[in-house]
C-alpha cells in the first residue's frame, strides 16, 4: 500500500446510502399490517388523574385500543433508572411507563392510542377525556429544595433524589487564602434536538415468542437489558436495531416509557406498531441537559496560584431519574471541576433536586461542559481581581508536561499531555498581541470586541468496568469487537458500539485495514443490531473508538495471529519466521515466496492442510475493557464583537488546537470538532428552555427555542497538537464531545472580556442581544449615575 | 374521515395517480404512500428543512405542502438525483467534503444544495451560509455543509449533471 489508511481522510462508507436517500431509520420501517401509536401527555405540570375516559375515542374509525397507566401498572414494571453513585442516597422514586394516579411535568405519558393509521391516532387521542385535579408546580431547583416547596414524590422529601459530596479537605486554604474569588453560574437547560427525532417499531412473533424492537437508540444492548426486565422477554428472544439513528447527543441513551409501550402493543395486540415523535413531542418528552446552578469559590495567591476550588450544585434531575441522569451532575461532574489546571485542593458538593420538568439527562459533554464551563469562568474572575492578564495566568496554573500522569484532587489519573504546547498554538494562530491592541483600538473608538480563552481538559473514554462498578453505573463499560474473515478474504466487523453519526463504519474499517492490510471496501462494518451483535455498550462518552476501537485491534491482532500460524503451514517455516505486511505472508527478509491474506482465508476454512491443534475458520473476538478513562484536552479561542446598540454578538474568530491522540480519520475528526464547536456555542449564545411559573415549557418548538444556524458562523480555524494515550491500543482521546465543552466558557469569557470596560462581570447564558443589551443599558445608567 | 381526493403527481420521473385525503402532506404522502422515505420529517412547524424536495423545480419542504397542492406538479426527491451506483455532483461534493454525519438533515440539504448550484450560487461561501438559513443541522456545524455546496458548484463546472430522474424506477404507481 502507498498511503498508510489509518490516518488517512478515506471517504465515509456509511455516506453512499445516506445521500441517495437509502440509509433505514426506525420511522422508515414499514411492515405489512403495521399500526401507530401516538402518545396522549399531560397539559399540566403537576396533577391528580382523576378519570380517564376512553369511551368515545374507542369509538373513532381506525382505533384498534387504547392503553391508560390504570391498565398497565398492574403489569409493567416502572422504568429504572440505571447509575446509582454511591453514598448519595439516591431516592429511586417510581416512573411509571403511563401515569396512573398522578403527573409530574408537561409531557408526562397518560394513555397511548393504537389506530391503523397515524392520522387516526391522532384524531382519537382529541377524544380522550382526561379530568384533572392541578397541583401546584415548581420548575426551579432551588424553590424545590424544602418542605415548601410542592412535593413530588413521597419517598423523596423535600424534592431531594441526592446529595453527594467529593474532594479534598479546603476548609483552611479558603480561611488563609490572600484572594477568594466567588461566583455563582447558571447553567440553563438545553434540548438536544437531534434531527431525528426518537422512534420505535416493535414486532412480536407468538410462535416463537421472538420480539424485535427498532428504537433510536445510542446504545441497544442497554436497551435489550432494561427491556429485556420490564417486558418480561429473555434477552435471547429479544432483539432490538438501531442501525441509522439520526443523531443522539445523549437524548438517545435513555430508555424511555415510548419503547416500552410499543413492544407491549406489538405483543398484546399479535400486530406490528410504530411510534414516532413529534418535534413538538421531542421538546417535552426527551430527556432535556444541563439545568444546573454552581455556586464557585476559587482561593489563590495574589500572583496568580490557585490554591484550591470548591463548588456547590444545585442540578435540577426533572420530574423523574432518567437511564444515566443521576450520574451526570455527580461523577460526571464533580471529579473534575478543578479543569486541566494543578489546584492541590478542590471539593464538589452536589443537590440533584426532583422539579416538574422533563426529566434531565446526558447532553453532549454531559457534567463536564457545566465543570469546565466554572473552572473557566471563574479562571478569568480570577485574573480579573488580580490584575493578571488570562493568559498568564492559564500557563501559569496549567498541569505541566513532566506531572503526567497528573493526579488530580479527586483521584483521577489524567494520561498524558502537554497542555501548553496546545496553548502556545493557539496563540500563535490568533495573534494575541496584535488582537489585544485592536481591541484597544477599537475601544477608543467606541466599539467593543473580546477575546476569550478555554484551556480544557476533559473525561471520557468511558470504562473501565471496575470504575463504572465503583461509581454506580449499572453496567459494565468495556466493549466488544469481531473480525470475521469470510472464505474469499472479505471481512465483516461487528462493534458492540453503536454509532448514531460519528462514522465508525468508516474509522472501524480504517483501522482493521490498517492491521489486515486489506482494501477498505473489502471491509463492512456492522453495529446496532443485538442479534448481530453479542454485547455491547454503546456509543456516548467519547469511548467508542478508545474503546470500541481498542476492542477491535485486539480482535484484528487475534486474527493476524491465527492467519499466520495457518500461512508458516503453507510456506513451510517455523511460526515465528514469517512475516505479515501488507496483506502478505512471507519468510522473514524474504518476498520471493508469499501467500496472501485471502489465501490464508481460503485454506481456514477449507481446512484441508491446516497446522495441528488449529482449528478451522478465521475469526476472533476480543472483549477490551480500557485500564483508565482517556483525557484529551486542548486551547479554544474565540474572538467577538459586541454591538451596544443592539446588544447582538458576533463571533468573529473561532480557533481551536485539540488533541485527541492520533487521528484515525483527520477528515470525521474534524467534523465532531466543527459540530461541538457549534453545539458549544448554542448553549453560549442563543439555547435556552425556558418555563413559565405554572412550568409550562415556553419553548417548546424550533420557533420559540433558537437552534445555531450556518449564518451565525464565521469559518472555524482548527489545528492539533498529538499526545497518544497509553490507556488504550490505539493511543487515542476521543473527540465526541470536546468542542461542547471548551467552545462555551471561551464564548462567554469573549463576551465578558469585551464588554470589561463597562464594569459587567458577568451575565447568565444565553448572552442574547436583549439580555446583553438591557445589561449594557444598566451599566451606563450606573456610570451616568456615578459621574453626576 | 374526509372523502379522498384524485391526484397525479410526477415523482423522480414517475408519474403516479392516487387517491389521498385532502389533509395528508406531501411528504407524509411521499413517505408512507410512495415508500420514499428518504425524506425526511424533522419537525411539525417548517423550520428544520429535513423534508425539502424540488417542486417543478423549485425547493419547498414538503411538510408545508399538501399532496393535492402538488397535484399536477414535479416532484424531485433525494432518490431522484442520481441513478443508482452514480453520484449527482452535489452527492459526490457532500461526501468528499463530509458535508453529513448522522445524515438525517441531509436529504433536504442536498435538494437545497441542487437549486444552488443550479441558481450558480455556490461561489461566494458567505452567501451559502445565508442560503442555509431554513435548514438546521445539529452534528456538522454547518462547516462542512458550505464547503461542500461550494465544492459542488466546482463539480457541477467541471462535469456535466448526472442522468436525470427520468430514468430511475422504484416508485410504484
Amino acid at each position: 500500500m502507498t498511503q498508510p489508511v489509518v490516518g488517512s481522510r478515506a471517504l465515509r462508507k456509511e455516506d453512499v446510502r445516506l445521500v441517495s436517500g437509502r440509509g433505514q431509520y426506525t420511522d422508515d420501517i414499514q411492515i405489512p399490517g403495521m399500526l401507530f401509536a401516538v402518545m396522549l401527555r399531560s397539559p399540566h405540570a403537576h396533577a391528580r388523574i382523576v378519570h380517564v375516559d376512553t369511551s368515545d375515542a374507542l369509538r373513532m374509525p381506525g382505533v384498534v385500543k387504547i392503553y391508560t397507566g390504570q391498565d398497565l401498572k398492574a403489569v409493567l414494571p416502572p422504568v429504572p433508572t440505571a447509575w446509582i453513585p454511591p453514598d448519595s442516597d439516591l431516592k429511586m422514586v417510581e416512573h411509571p411507563v403511563l401515569a396512573y394516579e398522578r403527573v409530574r411535568y408537561v409531557g408526562d405519558g397518560v394513555a397511548m392510542v393504537v389506530a391503523d393509521s397515524r392520522e387516526a391516532a391522532e384524531d382519537a387521542l382529541e377524544a380522550i377525556r382526561v379530568e384533572y385535579e392541578p397541583l401546584p408546580a415548581v420548575y426551579d431547583q432551588r424553590q424545590a429544595i424544602g418542605e415548601d416547596a410542592p412535593q413530588l414524590h413521597e419517598d423523596a422529601p423535600n424534592n431531594v433524589a441526592l446529595h453527594w459530596t467529593v474532594g479534598t479537605e479546603t476548609e483552611d486554604t479558603f480561611r488563609t487564602a490572600e484572594v477568594v474569588v466567588r461566583q455563582s453560574f447558571r447553567q440553563q437547560r438545553l434540548i438536544p434536538n437531534p434531527m431525528e427525532p426518537r422512534s420505535a417499531a416493535a414486532h412480536y412473533n407468538p410462535a416463537t415468542g421472538e420480539m424485535t424492537v427498532w428504537v433510536t437508540s445510542q446504545n441497544p444492548h442497554i436497551h435489550r437489558v432494561l427491556m429485556s426486565g420490564l417486558l418480561g422477554i429473555p434477552e435471547h428472544k429479544l432483539r432490538i436495531v438501531s442501525t441509522d439513528v439520526g443523531g443522539g447527543f445523549g437524548s438517545k441513551i435513555a430508555c424511555y416509557p415510548d419503547e416500552v409501550l410499543v413492544a407491549v402493543a406489538a405483543r398484546d395486540l399479535d400486530r406490528p406498531v410504530k411510534w414516532t415523535e413529534s418535534r413538538s413531542e421531542h421538546f417535552l418528552a426527551t430527556t432535556h441537559g444541563r439545568d444546573h446552578v454552581d455556586e464557585v469559590e476559587l482561593a489563590g495567591t495574589k500572583d496568580g496560584r490557585v490554591l484550591a476550588v470548591r463548588v456547590k450544585a444545585y442540578a435540577n434531575m426533572g420530574a423523574y431519574l432518567s437511564t444515566a441522569g443521576p450520574g451526570v451532575p455527580t461523577i460526571l461532574f464533580g471529579l473534575i471541576v478543578n479543569g486541566a489546571y494543578d489546584i492541590p485542593q478542590a471539593s464538589s458538593d452536589v443537590y440533584g433536586i426532583f422539579t416538574n420538568t422533563t426529566p434531565v439527562d446526558a447532553y453532549r459533554g454531559a457534567g463536564r461542559p457545566e465543570a469546565t464551563y466554572l473552572i473557566e469562568r471563574i479562571m478569568d474572575s480570577y485574573a480579573a481581581a488580580i490584575g493578571m492578564d488570562p493568559v498568564e495566568l492559564r500557563r501559569k496554573n496549567l498541569i505541566r508536561k513532566d506531572q503526567f500522569p497528573y493526579t488530580n484532587p479527586f483521584g483521577l489519573s489524567y494520561d498524558s499531555g502537554d497542555y501548553h504546547a496546545a496553548l502556545d498554538r493557539g496563540l500563535a494562530m490568533l495573534d494575541y498581541e496584535g488582537i489585544r491592541r485592536e481591541q484597544a483600538a477599537l475601544r477608543s473608538q467606541g466599539k467593543y470586541i473580546g477575546v476569550g480563552f478555554s484551556t480544557y481538559v476533559e473525561m471520557c473514554g468511558l470504562g473501565p468496568s471496575q470504575v463504572a462498578g465503583a461509581v454506580g453505573f449499572q453496567g459494565g463499560l468495556w466493549e466488544s469487537a469481531m473480525v470475521r474473515v469470510h472464505p474469499g478474504g472479505k471481512v465483516t466487523v461487528f462493534t458492540g458500539a453503536s454509532p448514531h453519526g460519528q462514522g465508525e463504519e468508516t474509522t472501524f474499517a480504517q483501522i482493521v485495514s490498517g492491521r489486515l492490510g486489506i482494501p477498505l471496501e473489502d471491509i463492512e462494518v456492522v453495529h446496532g443490531d443485538t442479534h448481530r451483535i453479542a454485547m455491547g455498550w454503546g456509543t456516548y462518552g467519547s469511548r467508542t473508538t478508545a474503546v470500541g476501537g481498542g476492542a477491535l485491534a485486539l480482535a484484528a491482532e487475534r486474527v493476524i495471529a491465527k492467519a499466520k500460524a495457518i500461512a508458516a503451514h503453507m510456506l513451510e517455516i517455523p511460526d515465528e519466521a514469517v512475516q505479515f505486511d501488507d496483506g502478505r505472508f512471507h519468510p522473514e527478509g524474504r518476498d520471493d515466496r508469499t501467500v496472501t491474506f485471502a489465501e490464508v482465508a481460503l485454506q481456514a476454512y477449507l481446512a484441508w492442510n491446516l497446522p495441528s491443534g488449529v482449528e478451522p475458520g478465521l475469526e476472533a473476538s476480543a472483549f477490551y475493557d480500557p485500564t483508565n478513562f482517556t483525557y484529551p484536552f486542548g486551547t479554544h479561542i474565540a474572538v467577538v464583537s459586541v454591538d451596544t446598540e443592539t446588544g447582538e454578538v458576533r463571533l468573529l474568530r473561532y480557533i481551536a488546537v485539540d488533541d485527541c491522540g492520533p487521528a484515525i480519520n483527520p477528515m470525521i475528526v474534524e467534523g465532531q470538532i466543527h459540530g461541538g464547536i457549534v453545539q458549544g456555542v448554542g448553549q453560549a449564545l442563543y439555547e435556552g428552555a425556558l418555563y413559565d411559573e405554572d412550568a409550562q415549557l415556553v419553548t417548546g418548538s424550533f420557533l420559540d427555542y433558537t437552534m445555531p444556524k450556518a449564518r451565525f458562523f464565521p469559518e472555524i480555524e482548527l489545528d492539533h497538537t498529538v499526545t497518544p494515550s497509553p490507556h488504550n491500543p490505539l493511543g487515542v482521546k476521543g473527540v465526541g464531545e470536546t468542542g461542547t465543552i471548551a467552545s462555551t466558557p471561551a464564548v462567554v469569557n469573549a463576551v465578558m472580556d469585551a464588554l470589561a470596560p463597562l464594569g459587567i462581570g458577568d451575565l447568565s447564558m444565553p448572552l442574547t442581544p436583549p439580555k446583553v443589551w438591557a445589561a449594557i443599558q444598566a451599566a451606563k445608567n450606573l456610570k451616568g449615575g456615578q459621574a453626576s | 374521515m374526509e372523502a379522498r381526493l384524485s391526484i397525479q403527481i410526477t415523482v423522480n420521473g414517475k408519474t403516479v395517480s392516487d387517491h389521498v385525503e385532502p389533509r395528508t402532506l406531501l411528504a407524509h404522502y411521499l413517505r408512507d404512500g410512495l415508500g420514499l422515505t428518504g425524506t425526511h420529517i424533522g419537525c411539525d412547524t417548517s423550520q428544520c428543512g429535513a423534508c425539502t424536495v424540488l417542486l417543478d423545480g423549485e425547493p419547498v419542504k414538503s411538510c408545508t405542502v399538501l399532496a393535492v397542492q402538488a397535484d399536477g406538479t414535479q416532484v424531485m426527491t433525494v432518490e431522484g438525483l442520481a441513478a443508482p451506483g452514480t453520484a449527482h455532483p452535489v452527492q459526490q461534493a457532500f461526501q468528499e467534503m463530509h458535508g453529513l454525519q448522522c445524515g438525517f438533515c441531509t436529504p433536504g440539504v442536498l435538494m437545497l444544495s441542487t437549486w444552488l448550484v443550479q441558481q450558480h450560487q455556490t461561489s461566494d461561501l458567505r452567501h451559502i451560509r445565508e442560503s442555509l438559513d431554513g435548514i438546521i443541522c445539529r452534528c456538522t456545524g454547518y462547516e462542512n455543509i458550505v464547503k461542500a455546496i461550494a465544492r459542488a458548484g466546482e463539480l457541477a463546472v467541471d462535469e456535466p449533471a448526472a442522468p436525470a430522474a427520468s430514468q430511475r424506477e422504484g416508485v410504484p404507481s
